[in-house]
């Protein structure tokens, strides 16, 4: 696939490696959700990774119903000459034309959504055959492992989005791992059942059971809010952290952007968290996820 | 002689992936996010990441001096892409408030070869390393712009509108790439750099070599 950029001496973009070499370089970061320009160059400021760029964060999504669909190409290019950080953008499940033109616009990664209304209920976006590449939700292993297949160079768990609830992505994170630790204690022959359990390629299977990981980078999102909720996913796995709501939706962003991130490089020391944790103001006003009618659930979007 | 004990910046960034080539080199590699896990190494590796974060991070809690200073000092160090960055004394195309560790005499020019869809990889000659190209893996990679008269320039992009740019340098013992060698199996460069940090830890001890 040709280069956008001329500078670029061979033919060698869009690999997996490039794509999955991406991820990498996000470990140990956390990732916004942004709806503008000045809240892009908070989320910078208070050391995020890269920014998600979208029209409405999931708790308006959420509140104000209606189909929710890639943002704004003005908003993203806004966003994007506001930071020198990557910035990320969602396509639709299965819109591969709005895929197209995030692409074009040059975000460096496409979240492919259940956040956003699904624009097909059978397939998801061919993701090998882009050159930019994509991250995609999942609420267990078989599921992580077919959008890979598709070509997802990064998988995040799902968690209720916009409910500033950790609750499912508590859930997502510990069948994720519990899904890799199984496949560790199968034989050849087990594993071929494990694939079919899984509905999974095989080779992708073996490829987990011996590396004992996903062969791609695996973050946390959905419902996370607070340092603490951030440290808790980095101790069940996570590699990173996607923060949807629970940062613009608080009393102070700006602080409370800086504690996640601080909280996220030392998930595993509770005087830092605690320290960052003081003073950040109200969080976001949570939703009890199982008072949530199936309808209204974000994490059964995609299969 | 004991093995040589690097510590990898592990704020944010591919850190599994140094310590692991490290490791493999023979050294005793360890993760470094305090100040006093810092006091301890024989070198330093900056790792790939998004340097304003690593950056913030390091000045937040309080690494960004001794880091400073202990280049300054002499300290092995070898950064890969935001590394290089990190390690720059100048850089372009940053966030005007943005800070280096410094110790090389660069210009480095922040995501030069454009964004993601412009990461790529490629063979390139690397000067001293034995055994023809190294496959290098560029991620919204940085290039040195200009380099100082005491720094060597180790490697150079071939081919496209960027052919001739530097992506590797060396300064004493201070390296630096635009690229990653920990993304791929070629262990060379970190072969490299554990050398280096060997000889310095035998300068710096030179007794220690006939106990």
């Amino acid at each position: 696939m040709a280069a956008q950029n001329d500078s670029v001496p061979s033919a060698g973009t869009g690999t997996d490696r490039v794509k999955r070499g991406m991820a990498e370089q996000l470990k140990g970061g956390v990732i916004m959700d942004v709806v503008t320009p000045e809240q892009a160059k908070i989320a910078e400021d208070a050391g995020a990774v890269a920014v998600m760029a979208l029209e409405r964060v999931p708790a308006d999504i959420r509140a104000e119903g209606g189909i929710s669909r890639m943002s704004d190409p003005d908003m993203i290019d806004g966003i994007i000459s506001a930071v020198s950080i990557p910035v990320m953008a969602k396509a639709r499940i299965g819109h591969f034309v709005e895929a197209r033109v995030l692409q074009a616009l040059g975000v460096d990664y496409i979240d492919e959504s259940e956040v956003l209304s699904p624009a097909d209920e059978a397939h998801h976006i061919a993701k090998s055959e882009f050159t930019v590449p994509f991250v995609c939700g999942a609420t267990d292993l078989g599921e992580a492992l077919r959008r890979i297949s598709e070509g997802a160079a990064m998988i995040r768990s799902k968690g209720e989005a916009g409910t500033g609830n950790v609750v499912e992505a508590t859930r997502h994170m510990r069948a994720i791992r519990a899904g890799i630790k199984r496949l560790g204690t199968l034989d050849e022959t087990e594993l071929f059942v494990a694939a079919k359990e899984l509905r999974a390629p095989y080779d992708l299977v073996v490829e987990v059971a011996r590396l004992g990981k996903l062969p791609v980078v695996l973050f946390t999102a959905g419902g996370i809010a607070t340092p603490a909720d951030a440290a808790m996913m980095m101790q069940l796995g996570a590699e990173g952290v996607f923060v949807g709501s629970g940062i613009f939706k608080s009393g102070d962003p700006a602080l409370r952007a800086a504690a996640i991130v601080q909280a996220t490089t030392f998930h595993d020391d509770p005087d830092v968290i605690a320290k960052v944790s003081r003073g950040l103001g109200e969080a976001m006003v949570g939703i009890n996820v199982s008072t949530l009618p199936e309808s209204e659930r974000f994490a059964t979007r995609g299969w | 002689m004991r093995a040589p004990v690097i510590g990898v910046l592990a704020l944010q960034g591919d850190v599994r992936e140094h310590l692991a080539a490290l490791r493999e080199q023979g050294a005793e590699a360890v993760p470094v996010r305090r100040p006093e896990e810092l006091a301890g190494v024989d070198g330093v590796v900056l790792p790939g990441g998004e340097s304003t974060t690593i950056v913030k991070l390091a000045a937040r809690f309080g690494l960004l001096e001794p880091l400073r200073a202990a280049v300054r000092d002499g300290l092995p160090a070898y950064g890969s892409c935001a590394g290089m960055i990190l390690l720059a004394d100048r850089i372009l195309d940053a966030p005007p408030d943005q800070e280096t560790v410094g110790g090389l005499d660069v210009t480095v020019r922040r995501n030069a070869f454009g964004r993601q869809v412009d990461s790529f990889e490629a063979d390139l000659a690397f000067e001293g390393l034995a055994g023809g190209a190294v496959h290098a893996v560029f991620i919204r990679a940085p290039w040195v712009e200009e380099a100082g008269e005491g720094v060597e320039v180790l490697g150079r992009v071939v081919g496209g509108t960027a052919d001739g740019r530097i992506v590797a340098v060396r300064q004493g013992n201070v390296v630096a790439t635009s690229f990653h060698p920990e993304l791929t199996g070629d262990r060379r460069v970190h072969a490299l750099f554990v050398e280096i940090v060997r000889r310095h830890l035998a300068e710096q001890s030179p007794s220690e070599e006939n106990s």
